[in-house]
């Protein structure tokens, strides 16, 4: 997906530039704009830290910092779909162990890993508070709740 | 039954809409606000006795008050809203059903602190509340609530539970890693770029407007002696009726389980977890206790972001203290010595135990190391994971001794 050198359009250069003016220091900018770069590279590579780092003055080693401090950015492929899995103690006494094994099984990867045909990277994530309905999990951008195996299955087959 | 405050709207269908808020008496608190000076809404607030509803239950008028009255620059008012205590969901439910008390809450803390510029820190992994405030702030401006002399930016962040404390927040917001910062200087010196910041929690800011509505006295006497109002606790783990429950502050710990439909599983009750993950456990018997910032001090443990969280009798609590302990492994920023090691090491003994490798003697060598690292750290996360690996073993150190094989 980065093979080239990575470049935003001209409309996204100038969301860039009105991000940037928000902030009383531009650099406030750097985490909206590193979730644009990655939603539009679909991750962050080392050349787009570099890009990115050139759109703020900033170092390559300073975005990296960040980069890898915050869990959301991905530094390698990801896949099409994120399941992330709450392993959180709430979730833990509403048999979070067991929907995590579920989807182990069923996707035949640990956490941390991708399926073979990039269709879904598997997470076990700390708390994302919706303990109300554990066990719970974030399916790219939904909070999916009170889950059950079968409830698991449903949702993994819709993912393509 | 409390008076319900914060939750108020919570029902009404397009409650998050501006027309459904406004319809409901929202925005008369602001139109009563801007005819008051900011010393006088101060006021308003530090005799309403609210406290903090985030974790910490530091007063909010004093600390409005800190800000230099002799400061001219910039002034920033920033929202945590980077929810993240294991245990806690209210602020979600607040962002998305009533997105409009935290602006009005945000524009009355603004004129009382003097800022023109307010920043919404709302956690990564939130999308849709991030949606639903931001397209709420969007309603804002074009009623012009918003750009005439205060403005909102509202901000993603991009996972990092370090970050919901308040100088982890504002290095993030800064654009660096989110590490905490040493205070003094305390952020209403030298906050967010180098200014003059107030850090409120989105409760906190939703209880002002009907503070300044219906008068401080009103609000004070909510709750208990040293609390104004209600709060919104999250009840989560072994009870039948998991939800945000609103009441007086100054309610039990066994009242508020009895609202949550009492204990699930085996219906009896082991212990509970009062104010989130970070707060030392409390057993079975130690529940008539009051729900407030001191009632839980003088328990020994802690409100903080009211995150209760109930073990029924078959729960096991080592291994509850290892998912614990694995979330401060995971989460510690790696900035102070202490809390890096200790949490990686605790998780790791921990864990031994609950697979049923520990020895007798790691219980007493966690605790020492729990103790040795207390304290000495720049912020409280490393504090916060001190409470439940002391508070665990030594309440529950027969399940703990029981899987340990010497």
């Amino acid at each position: 997906m980065t093979a080239s050198a990575p470049q935003f359009s001209a409309e996204q250069l100038a969301e860039v530039r009105r991000l940037q003016g928000l902030y009383p220091d531009r650099r406030g900018a750097l985490l909206p704009v590193l979730h644009m770069a990655q939603d539009t590279f679909g991750y962050v590579s080392l050349e787009v830290e570099e890009y990115v780092a050139g759109l703020f003055g900033l170092s390559a080693a300073h975005v990296h910092e960040v980069v890898t401090f915050y869990t959301l950015f991905f530094q390698q492929p990801k896949g099409r779909h994120v399941v992330a899995v709450c392993h959180n103690l709430s979730c833990h006494l509403a048999g979070a162990p067991e929907i995590l094994a579920h989807v182990k099984a069923r996707l035949g990867i640990e956490p941390g890993e991708t399926t073979e045909d990039g269709r879904i990277t598997f997470q076990a994530v700390e708390c994302l508070c919706a303990c109300e309905a554990a066990p719970m999990a974030q399916i790219d951008d939904r909070y999916e709740l009170n889950l059950t195996r079968e409830k698991v299955d449903q949702l993994l087959e819709a993912l393509r | 039954m409390a008076e319900i405050v914060l939750m108020r709207n919570f029902e009404r269908p397009g409650s998050h809409t501006l027309a459904v808020y406004r319809e409901h008496g929202g925005y008369a608190a602001w139109e009563k606000a801007r005819q008051m000076e900011p010393a006088a809404l101060v006021e308003e607030v530090k005799q309403s006795n609210l406290r903090g509803l985030g974790g910490a239950g530091f007063p909010t008028g004093a600390k409005w008050s800190f800000i230099p009255k002799n400061h001219t620059g910039p002034v920033y008012l920033v929202v945590n809203a980077d929810e993240g205590e294991p245990g806690t969901f209210k602020d979600r439910y607040l962002l998305e059903k009533d997105p409009h008390a935290l602006i009005e809450g945000m524009l009355i803390a603004a004129r009382a602190i003097r800022s023109a510029l307010g920043f919404v820190y709302v956690r990564g992994e939130y999308v849709q509340p991030w949606r639903r405030f931001s397209a709420a702030v969007k309603e804002a401006y074009d009623a012009g609530l918003l750009g005439q002399g205060f403005d909102i930016v509202v901000h993603r962040g991009a996972g990092a539970y370090i970050c919901g404390e308040e100088t982890g927040l504002l290095s993030s917001l800064e654009g660096k890693k989110g590490w905490p910062k040493i205070k003094p200087p305390f952020p209403a010196i030298k906050g967010a770029f180098s200014q003059p910041t107030i850090v409120n929690n989105v409760e906190t800011l939703c209880c002002v407007p009907p503070i300044v509505s219906r008068g401080a006295a009103w609000f004070a006497g909510l709750g208990s002696k040293t609390q104004g109002g209600t709060r919104m606790y999250s009840v989560s783990g072994r009870v039948q009726k998991p939800g945000v429950y609103e009441t007086s502050v100054s309610v039990t710990l066994r009242r508020l389980i009895e609202l949550a439909g009492g204990v699930s599983h085996s219906g009896r009750l082991k212990a509970v977890v009062p104010g989130g993950g970070s707060a030392p456990i409390l057993t079975a018997d130690e529940i008539d206790v009051a729900m407030d910032v001191d009632g839980l001090r003088n328990a020994g443990s802690m409100i903080g972001s009211a995150g209760v969280i109930v073990f029924d009798e078959t729960a096991s609590i080592p291994e509850a203290l290892m998912v614990l302990a694995r979330f401060y492994a995971h989460e510690s920023c790696g900035q102070c010595t202490p809390c890096r090691e200790s949490t990686g090491w605790i998780y790791k003994m921990v864990h031994r135990i609950v697979e049923g490798h520990g020895r007798k003697d790691d219980l007493d060598t966690i605790i020492d190391v729990a103790k040795r690292g207390a304290g000495t750290t720049i912020c409280a996360f490393y504090d916060g994971a001190v409470g439940p690996y002391i508070s665990y073993i030594q309440k529950f150190r027969h399940e703990f001794e029981l899987l340990c094989r010497s």
